[in-house]
């Protein structure tokens, strides 16, 4: 059975850490730092071209795999046995979700490569450990098994760890180890999830056709070898638990899922899972409370740390909560639709007035990702929140189609705005925001740069931001008018305090603070990477098609199943367990109208 | 009764059943006796007797491996027909899966332990005859701890490992602390045996019997009609104080406090030795005390020793294998069907019951039965009825052990916070890991009573543990070994930058405390993966599942909680600044020590991503919940 996508994927995959380890031997001595430098950055360039290969049609692909835009299914999908004992896999594929966050995640890679150019201490040890990191965030992406994707989940702890912790800032330490317990502690209640779900599923609860769908049963195979495979499913005498996540999703979406008659510690179990999982995710993402590692690790981080953590590491927390929390859980998506909508906004609310506060200007970036990531949560959550009222998905689909398209446009908003506070920190060597001001006669390229990136976070229309913020205020109409009036009013907040920095930064008097002989225009090195995240804010601003062309088939085929799921399962239980109370109603309607009729009254 | 009727089974028993399924230990004696010899006679002595030792271990190795892959369903033998449970000199011990995987493991770590201690040059040349002859001792006891199936054996099981223990402890001659070390072990050590063995006196006098699987057959019948009075008080207290001497052993909390001490005192190489060895059989003899007392064999308790009999000699006399074989087969069938109909009927038939079979016995089988009488009353139950009869005494396992693992857990974890030295550290590192290992045991236990197909891989979950911590606990030893050579101290504060001059061993040292905090893709993960895997399959049942899934989500916390001092090591080595006065001298990977270390923390990852051979195997022990 020859899987068509296997090297593709396994190459962009696994080149930076294969290239980790060859840097770590002593074939390359340490002195070399330039070869060094070169060689990290031509893998994520040869990773990055690739990923770009397989996604954009026009570039003919790669070792014979294409992804099909338009195409909602899970595609390229690479199947092999690992641990046969758990029913583990190697099962990797991108859909329209993960396809447009692995090429940001490549792209950011190259980007930060660049900018980690004058990281001058242990450089060996920070290109393998900023490799590791890549092969880390890409293998989340792209795993389809939910071990795989722990594994991978877990892989990019230690790099970050090491990252912040030895090329950071003054409290470097805390922050690192502040990063890493946060993060633990959320994946440890994330793994509780993963082993619940898996002890309570059975793949033989699925059709045929599902087996097949969901690649339990590999579609690659010929009609033989599939019924073989779906009988020795069937044959088994006790339940064939599995980690495949579209399996999961299948199970937890049928009618009387074992997901929602388990009950664990007296909570049905996907209300639990989706709560565990849940919480992995958001700290993550991360909001309000679970927040707080995330400024003192964006402030102590290096500049290129920085960026890959907001443009990248922040994702993979809405992607988690998108791919695993809503399919597999869909019933504690719906119980807890107030609780992921309200830390939407709670942290779209308390991360702008906290990024108000701030004197340091690095800090002020960090806690506006707290407050934009708020928007993804809310997008998320009134996909399921406006269940009960109508089944109508497109409603729903705009509120995910705003989230994904948040992230991907804050993905490069944010590392935009992190790597011109870079740019500004390796001149004066401060970021105190009280003491800078004038930039914009000492660098004028750079500042209007810095003011087009910091616009795209602010939400400006034809900027990047705005697409996002629109969807998600709009779609949050639908299911609370308090909520959806929150959250416009923050956009007020944002530009506030956006604007406000760019006048104590780039506007006013000529910079007199320290380091002022230092203000020197961007170099070259500096200018290839600011450039390409302006044009990239502005293209997505100005034409954000070319990314719903991804996302939507995915996104909306997703909604479209959790909609129907919800009238045909979820609700349909609920009316079961109504019954009388309906027909009572309908007898009493019944009565009404025929005194209506008896009394002569003509109603219109 | 005529000397010569009994005598013959018992000489058939020992020389043809157990004999050669002790190969194992008689190789380590030989070794034992071998060493000693060198050392006296005189043509021999400029012989190296670690050479010798060597040798020997590696014909133990070699044994035990025989033995493991021979068992039924093994992957390397498919069509093998090995013994799956073999009682072994009439019920002392047992030879089934656990005490194959164990015994490899055991002698498997001598043989990476003898490459340590060369490398680190502790035990110099006037000592080593000495240190191997404790060692190759205490391994020895340890595999009869891993096989123990009777409660005397239990007890000199534990006393032949602990007794070379405390001198390995004192083996720095003319050091306070080592001496301190040993005293105190050997004193915390008698204390608990002590107590222990009331506890066996306890046990054995309520149960009449100090056969576990007899034992577990008593005490199924007493669930099933009651416990007399006074009795379930009695057990409860044997049960305890057989916690104790197990505790000890495990050094589970509260009788941990020797480890710290003994570790910090004793040279790093017998900390490796005592983490790893004594715990790996600590851990297998809970197993085998915990499951044997609360959860049936799957034979009928009289036929143990005679099926073996059986087996063996159809083996021998090969002109009489078909008829008699085939005699002796439909002879145990008819029993079987008897003993069925008993106890559907549950008639109180004993005599009746014992006329029936033995007149369908051969001679050597009816004095074989005589061998283990007691337990001919529990053929009367079949295994479901005792299963269901032991509910009680299980569920006090399960809570006991539980208690015992989420308290040792988290003490282990809070304790190695203050730590400055690192081979305290590892004591409540080991400590912690005892604690979870606990866990899966409590597990099992759990899962026997009602589902021993899940059992089995709890079993196996603790099984696989055991095999990754060998190499996680002797890389981290090794390394300290090392360094304490170089650095001459084992303050971390010592270790201070390390990662200047000596990376490649900073990044293996990373890669073993990173696998003990259990991060994938490591092996210390899988093996926490797996345990915590069997706590949430035994969180659904409905007697214990409140305790074990109280246990998970302690065991979840304790891990973030162990990240800190784990990383605060590592921190030390990578973020700190050296301190200025430390010599230039480097530990480079190209050296003997470094190889040796590179080829221990290899496995680490390799049983972190390709877990499933060594999973295979770990399966295969926990085979011996049926």
């Amino acid at each position: 059975m020859s899987q068509p996508a296997f090297w593709p994927l396994t190459l962009i995959l696994f080149l930076p850490a294969i290239v980790a380890f060859v840097l770590s031997l002593p074939i390359i001595p340490k002195a070399r730092e330039e070869l060094i430098r070169w060689i990290a950055l031509a893998t994520t360039a040869v990773v990055f071209v690739i990923s770009l290969m397989l996604a954009v049609p026009a570039l003919g692909g790669f070792g014979g795999s294409q992804f099909a835009v338009g195409d909602p299914a899970m595609q390229m999908v690479v199947k092999m046995p690992w641990i046969d004992a758990f029913g583990i896999e190697y099962l990797l594929g991108v859909d329209g979700i993960s396809m447009p966050l692995v090429v940001l995640t490549t792209f950011l890679s190259v980007l930060a490569c660049g900018a980690s150019w004058n990281i001058s201490k242990h450089v060996k040890a920070y290109f393998v450990l900023f490799l590791l990191l890549e092969t880390g965030m890409i293998g989340v992406f792209i795993s389809l098994d939910f071990f795989l994707f722990y594994v991978f989940w877990e892989v990019m702890l230690l790099p970050m760890y090491f990252l912040i912790g030895i090329w950071g800032g003054p409290r470097r330490e805390y922050a690192a180890i502040k990063f890493f317990l946060y993060t633990l502690l959320g994946s440890v209640l994330m793994l509780l999830a993963i082993l619940m779900l898996y002890f309570n599923s059975d793949v033989k609860l699925l059709s045929d056709d599902q087996l097949i769908a969901t690649q339990v049963v590999s579609p690659l195979l010929d009609e033989a070898g599939q019924a073989e495979a779906i009988a020795e499913i069937k044959a088994a005498d006790s339940a064939v638990h599995t980690f495949n996540l579209m399996a999961l999703a299948a199970i937890g979406q049928l009618p009387d899922s074992p997901f929602s008659q388990v009950e664990v510690f007296g909570t049905r179990l996907e209300v639990l899972a989706f709560l565990l999982l849940l919480i992995g995710f958001v700290i993550k993402v991360p909001v309000v409370p679970v927040h707080t590692w995330l400024p003192d690790a964006h402030v102590e981080a290096p500049t290129p740390i920085s960026m890959i953590l907001a443009g990248v590491l922040l994702k993979l927390g809405g992607y988690g909560i998108i791919r695993i929390c809503y399919p597999i859980c869909p019933g504690g998506g719906l119980e807890l639709a107030w609780l992921v909508c309200g830390l939407g906004v709670v942290s779209m609310v308390y991360g702008a007035f906290a990024a108000l506060a701030q004197k340091d200007f690095k800090r002020m970036v960090a806690y506006s990702s707290v407050s934009h990531m708020g928007y993804v949560m809310l997008g998320l959550g009134v996909w399921s929140a406006v269940a009960g009222r109508e089944y109508a998905w497109e409603s729903w689909a705009q509120g995910v189609n705003g989230a994904m398209f948040q992230m991907l446009a804050h993905g490069i908003s944010s590392a935009g705005m992190f790597f011109m506070v870079g740019v500004l920190y390796d001149r004066v060597h401060h970021r105190n925001l009280e003491e800078f001001g004038g930039i914009f006669g000492r660098m004028p390229v750079y500042a209007g740069m810095a003011v087009a990136v910091f616009f795209a976070g602010l939400g400006l229309p034809g900027l990047c931001g705005f697409i996002g913020e629109v969807l998600v205020t709009l779609s949050a109409w639908n299911y609370s008018y308090t909520l959806a009036a929150i959250s416009a009013f923050t956009v007020i907040l944002t530009a506030g305090y956006i604007l406000w920095a760019i006048q104590r930064v780039y506007l006013g008097a000529e910079y007199r603070g320290p380091h002022e002989e230092a203000l020197t225009p961007m170099n070259s090195r500096e200018l290839a990477i600011a450039t390409p995240l302006v044009f990239l804010a502005i293209v997505f601003g100005v034409y954000p098609q070319s990314l719903f062309d991804y996302v939507t088939p995915s996104v909306n085929h997703q909604v479209e199943t959790l909609a129907a799921w919800t009238r045909d399962v979820h609700d349909a239980d609920v009316r079961d367990a109504n019954g009388e109370s309906d027909i009572e109603q309908t007898a009493h309607q019944a009565a009404v109208d025929h005194v209506a009729d008896n009394s002569g009254v003509t109603t219109p | 009764m005529n000397p010569a009727s009994f005598l013959t089974p018992v000489l058939h028993d020992t020389l043809q059943v157990s004999l050669p399924l002790f190969r194992t230990e008689l190789a380590l004696a030989v070794t034992v006796v071998l060493v000693l010899l060198v050392r006296m006679l005189p043509g021999l002595r400029r012989l190296d007797s670690g050479v010798v030792a060597l040798g020997g271990i590696l014909f133990a190795a070699w044994y035990a491996w025989s033995d493991l892959r021979g068992l039924p369903g093994s992957p390397w033998m498919p069509d093998a027909v090995g013994p799956e449970r073999v009682e072994l000199f009439t019920g002392l011990l047992v030879f089934d899966p656990l005490t194959a995987f164990l015994r490899f493991l055991l002698t498997g770590f001598l043989v990476l332990f003898a490459v340590f201690t060369r490398i680190t040059g502790i035990p110099d040349r006037e000592d080593s005859a000495d240190f191997n002859v404790l060692v190759l001792g205490a391994t020895l006891g340890m595999c009869l701890m891993a096989s123990a199936n009777h409660l005397l054996a239990v007890f000199m099981a534990v006393e032949m490992a602990s007794v070379p223990s405390y001198a390995l402890a004192g083996l720095l001659k003319g050091r306070r602390t080592s001496s301190e070390a040993a005293l105190k072990y050997a004193v915390y050590g008698a204390g608990a045996a002590g107590v222990m063995l009331y506890g066996i006196s306890l046990l054995a006098g309520s149960l009449g019997t100090f056969h576990l699987p007899t034992a577990a057959a008593r005490l199924a019948e007493m669930g099933i009609v009651g416990f007399p009075e006074g009795a379930a008080l009695v057990l409860a207290l044997g049960g305890l104080m057989v916690g104790v001497g197990l505790a000890f052993k495990l050094s589970a909390v509260p009788f941990h406090f020797w480890a710290p001490d003994v570790f910090e005192g004793a040279s790093a190489e017998v900390g490796g030795f005592l983490s790893v060895a004594s715990k790996a059989a600590a851990v297998a003899l809970l197993v085998r005390v915990a499951l044997g007392l609360s959860s049936p064999v799957a034979l009928e308790a009289d036929m143990v020793p005679a099926a073996s009999v059986v087996l063996h000699h159809a083996d021998e006399a090969a002109a009489e294998t078909a008829e008699a074989g085939s005699s002796v087969t439909q002879a145990s069938a008819s029993q079987r069907r008897v003993a069925a109909q008993f106890a559907s009927l549950k008639q109180d038939g004993d005599g009746q019951e014992g006329d029936a079979s033995n007149s369908e016995k051969p001679a050597t089988e009816a004095a074989a039965t005589e061998i283990v009488a007691g337990a001919t009353s529990a053929a009367v139950m079949s295994v479901d009825e005792q299963r269901i009869g032991l509910a009680l005494p299980r569920y006090f396992i399960v809570a006991l052990i539980a208690f015992m693992a989420a308290v040792t857990c988290t003490l282990g974890n809070l304790g190695a916070y203050g730590q400055t030295n690192i081979k305290r550290l590892l004591a409540y590192s080991t400590i912690a890991h005892a604690g979870y290992l606990m866990m899966g045991v409590a597990a099992a236990v759990a899962l026997a009573g009602s589902n021993p197909s899940m059992a089995v891989s709890a079993v196996a979950a603790v099984a696989f543990y055991l095999a990754t911590y060998v190499f996680m606990n002797v890389s981290a030893f090794l390394i300290v070994a090392v360094l304490r050579n170089r650095l001459r101290s084992e303050e971390i504060a010592s270790y201070a930058g390390l990662v200047k001059t000596s990376p490649g061993l900073v990044v293996l040292m990373g890669v073993v405390l990173v696998s003990l905090i259990g991060l994938p893709p490591l092996a210390g993960f899988v093996g926490k993966f797996l345990i915590f895997a069997s706590l949430v399959e035994a969180s659904s049942l409905p007697a214990e599942g409140s305790i074990l899934s109280a246990l998970l989500i302690v065991g979840g916390v304790n891990t973030v909680l162990s990240l800190f001092y784990y990383l605060r090591v590592l921190k030390v080595m990578t973020f700190d600044p050296p301190p200025s006065d430390r010599p230039q001298q480097s530990v480079g990977l190209v050296s003997l020590s470094g190889a040796a270390i590179t080829a221990f923390v290899v496995p680490i990852v390799i049983f972190g991503v390709f877990w499933s051979g060594l999973y295979t195997l770990a399966h295969l022990a926990g085979g011996i919940v049926s």
